[in-house]
């Protein structure tokens, strides 16, 4: 800014920064406080505001329920095949969109954008069935299955600025020199492209892991429940009472995806609007 | 990119690169469509379920939906949710956007750091947390509102619809500013400054450079990131549905999205569901159209 701002406008802004800066953050500061609080001090009316003399009996709690293991067993079992089928099927489309002219391409990639915009909600019913008529309800490969469908869009969508983004000629050079295509795709153009698949697969990960409504159509039985589902109904069970042990398992689902997001947002909202932004 | 691209013609190869992606595809969200459109024309309710075969209805399902007052009732609570939420979060993300412009850099770190946090939140987590805030008994919000001197001791927030959803809205509006507030600061950041000091050396005061210049060179980012909110908000069922777990009444606050769930999944009416389903999706397309037409400009112009 050229311009300096004038004095009021300044300190207005400047309050409402601060007061934005609380409202967006206390929740998740809260949530990790509560976390360590114990039971007389959450059912203080006077609410605690620091966890000063806290302790770990929440995480204890929670980790000493056979149902968040197994929960942690298959979210991360559904999320890690996710991510690999996503990322596979994904990297070789964006190769063929971004690299090749062919017949279909335009077509293909208006069904992308469609697809992106279907609303769950809009064919979970009709997925049920046919998950349920193929006996894949309650498995990790019925979630699995849907679940990369919803991510692949995005997928393929954003690696192909990153394929697009590694010069062609680079290719050229290699294969002058001697190297085959597909040996100077994968020396040249591979490397080059390593972190757009690590900020792509983060965001798949971050997908699934967070994912809810599927989860909670597939995954019917208590012993094949996801993490969101687990702690949603952990909700439910103990309504209104252990509010530090459910905090706690909040914060155990929620931390991973926070440091996975502060490494990938950057890329992530280019992602999204690339070509609104720099319009 | 022309110039990266390979123009040889009628290789195989594009073919057999997009295959895997097109099966996965066609499996899990084509067949489906197709299998949805046949049982929206279907009498599949809980006795097919445990074996009878499905009979043949025509359009009656479409029929007794339209001719369903509570249908329309959901329909019209969707839309309106929606946008409110939208509306609600326009205004605050690019109030804050704007202002962003304007804050000392440390105040501006801070809020950036906020909003990243809130955004990195997973839904469930988020939902606990709102959840315990508004706690009927022990939550701080109804601490903070007693200690205003209001009457909040103990106050239920789910019970009634209308605060329902404003329980629901604060959540949604919470969870989404960040995107807004970042893309349209991203935006902003490139508003040509040359332009601003000429309109200012020209006499042109504040007000008028807003909307001369700063509108101007925002306006498709808007465009597309309220479409965005319009898409998403019109979506809405993790945080309706569990907040109806928690306690609110599930017909006074249902959504399409809720609304299809509890019809089919929850109650064996999948006929019914699936013709819900298909109207929700023709009202997606509807409300679609125009954002998938400005992505495709944009991909023709790159």
């Amino acid at each position: 800014m050229s311009r300096p701002t004038p004095a009021p406008l300044r300190a207005a802004a400047n309050t409402i920064g601060i007061l934005a800066f609380l409202v967006a953050a206390f929740p998740v500061y809260w949530m990790v406080n509560s976390s360590f609080l114990d039971r007389n001090e959450i059912r203080n009316p006077v609410p605690t505001w620091v966890p000063f003399g806290g302790d770990l009996d929440n995480f204890r709690t929670v980790f000493a329920t056979d149902q968040f293991v197994n929960a942690l067993r298959v979210s991360l079992m559904v999320t890690g095949l996710t991510v690999v089928v996503a990322l596979a099927f994904a990297f070789v489309a964006a190769v063929a969109v971004s690299r090749f002219r062919f017949r279909g391409r335009m077509s293909f990639i208006v069904t992308l954008l469609l697809i992106q915009m279907i609303p769950v909600e809009g064919l979970f019913i009709s997925q049920y069935k046919m998950l349920e008529a193929a006996e894949l309800l309650n498995t990790v490969v019925g979630l699995t299955l849907v679940y990369v469908a919803s991510v692949l869009p995005f997928t393929i969508w954003t690696l192909r600025g990153f394929v697009a983004g590694v010069p062609y000629e680079l290719e050229e050079a290699a294969m002058m020199d001697g190297c085959t295509r597909v040996q100077a795709f994968f020396r040249v153009t591979l490397p080059l492209l390593a972190p757009g698949l690590v900020a792509t697969g983060v965001f798949g990960f971050i997908q699934a892991w967070n994912e809810f409504t599927l989860a909670l159509v597939v995954m019917t039985r208590e012993d094949q429940r996801t993490l969101p589902l687990w702690l949603s109904t952990f909700t439910d069970v103990n309504r209104g009472t252990d509010w530090g042990g459910i905090m706690a398992g909040s914060t155990l689902i929620a931390v991973p995806v926070i440091i996975f997001f502060l490494v990938v947002q950057g890329r992530m909202v280019s992602g999204l609007t690339t070509g609104a932004v720099k319009g | 990119m022309s110039g990266t691209t390979d123009t040889r013609r009628s290789t195989p190869l594009p073919y057999a690169l997009v295959l895997p992606a097109l099966l996965a595809l066609a499996l899990a969200l084509g067949y489906p469509l197709v299998r949805q459109v046949v049982l929206s024309f279907q009498d599949f309710g809980l006795a097919q379920q445990f074996g009878r075969p499905p009979e043949w209805v025509g359009l009656q399902n479409y029929r007794d939906l339209v001719g369903d007052g509570y249908l329309w009732r959901v329909t019209l609570r969707t839309i309106l949710f929606c946008l409110v939420n939208a509306a609600v979060t326009m205004l605050v993300g690019v109030g804050l956007a704007l202002l962003m412009r304007h804050m000392a850099r440390g105040v501006r770190l801070l809020v950036q750091t906020g909003l990243l946090l809130a955004w990195a939140m997973p839904v469930v987590a988020s939902l606990t947390v709102w959840q315990w805030l508004f706690d009927t008994q022990y939550g701080v919000v109804n601490y903070l509102l007693t200690g205003l001197g209001l009457d909040y001791a103990g106050h239920p927030w789910l019970l009634r619809p209308l605060s329902f959803f404003f329980v629901a809205t604060v959540i949604v509006v919470w969870m989404s500013v960040p995107f807004v507030a970042f893309t349209v600061y991203a935006a902003l950041t490139q508003l040509p400054e040359e332009m601003l000091e000429a309109a200012e050396i020209d006499g042109a005061g504040a007000r008028s450079r807003f909307r001369h210049v700063v509108v101007p060179t925002i306006r498709p980012v808007l465009l597309v990131v309220g479409l965005l909110q319009v898409i998403w908000d019109l979506r809405v069922f993790t945080q309706i549905f569990l907040l109806q777990e928690a306690g609110g009444s599930a017909r006074d606050t249902n959504l399409l999205g809720t609304y299809i769930y509890r019809l089919g999944i929850g109650g064996g009416e999948f006929g019914m569901s699936a013709a819900v389903a298909m109207f929700m999706l023709v009202l997606t397309v509807v409300l679609t159209a125009p954002y998938v037409r400005t992505m495709l400009r944009q991909e023709a112009e790159s």
